[in-house]
């Protein structure tokens, strides 16, 4: 078997490691920002009262609801 | 030993990279700030002395547009009492308050923070957060979003820090 290459080694985990950092700055988005996320054309459901439907279907089916999240897209406030 | 020590260095150098801001807590001093409001600059130095109810708002957000009527309300009922209530604008565009402030009329003071620069200061983590300071500026209380069935609750701790007795 060959020596392991240390100086290749080490140079190529510094280079994963700093393209891997670059990720780090991807910040999660602020609330503050979430105004386009907040629009009705960013819900998954197209027409919100047929959503609402399927969801009251679905809860009675189950006899229980909540933990589908929150409406109105990505704001969270919504 | 000296592969660990570069690796160490490294994983270090990461995580502190990688650090959040922190959130604003009850009894900490509230940060400065300098805006422009409809009427001129609102400095934070100009509030000193009253109790502040400073909410962060924006026009896209429904609990904040369902705060409007009962922060009018708070403002009527206790502005005589020392509240000063503050309507902190995070809207990237102007236009999108003006739009807003047109559908809801608010009695209290509106400053636009576009830059989005006390939000940061202040921790914002979700819209709308209102924080009530104390007259030396220290924080009495966070709250983050808005549900009219808490107003009794929030103005039970406005009449607190007023001194307000039935």
């Amino acid at each position: 078997m060959r020596k392991p290459n240390t100086l290749l080694l080490m140079s190529s985990v510094f280079t994963v490691s700093l393209l891997l950092g670059g990720c780090s700055s991807l910040a999660p988005v602020n609330p503050w920002e979430k105004g386009d996320l907040a629009k009705p054309e960013m819900t998954f459901e197209g027409d919100p009262l047929e959503g609402r439907f399927v969801q009251h279907i679905y809860t009675s089916k189950e006899s229980s609801s909540g933990g589908y999240g929150v409406g109105g897209g990505g704001c969270g406030c919504n | 030993m000296k592969l660990h020590l570069f690796s160490g260095l490294l994983a270090a150098a990461l995580t502190l990279s990688t650090l959040p801001s922190q959130a604003i807590e009850v009894g900490q001093v509230a940060p400065a700030f300098e805006l422009p409001a409809r009427q001129g600059l609102l400095k934070s130095s100009d509030l000193k002395g009253r109790v502040v109810y400073l909410d962060f708002w924006a026009s896209w957000c429904g609990p904040c547009k369902q705060s409007f009527p009962w922060m009018n309300e708070m403002n009527a009922r206790y502005a005589s009492k020392g509240l000063r209530i503050v309507g902190v604008n995070l809207d990237e565009k102007s236009q999108d308050a003006n739009l807003f402030l047109g559908d809801n009329p608010a009695s209290f003071d509106i400053a636009f923070d576009a830059k989005a620069v006390t939000p940061r200061q202040y921790g914002v983590k979700g819209m709308p957060t209102s924080l009530l300071i104390g007259p030396d500026g220290k924080v009495l209380m966070v709250h983050t979003g808005f549900k009219p069935t808490q107003r009794s609750e929030l103005e039970q701790q406005i009449r607190q820090a007023l001194n307000v007795k039935d």
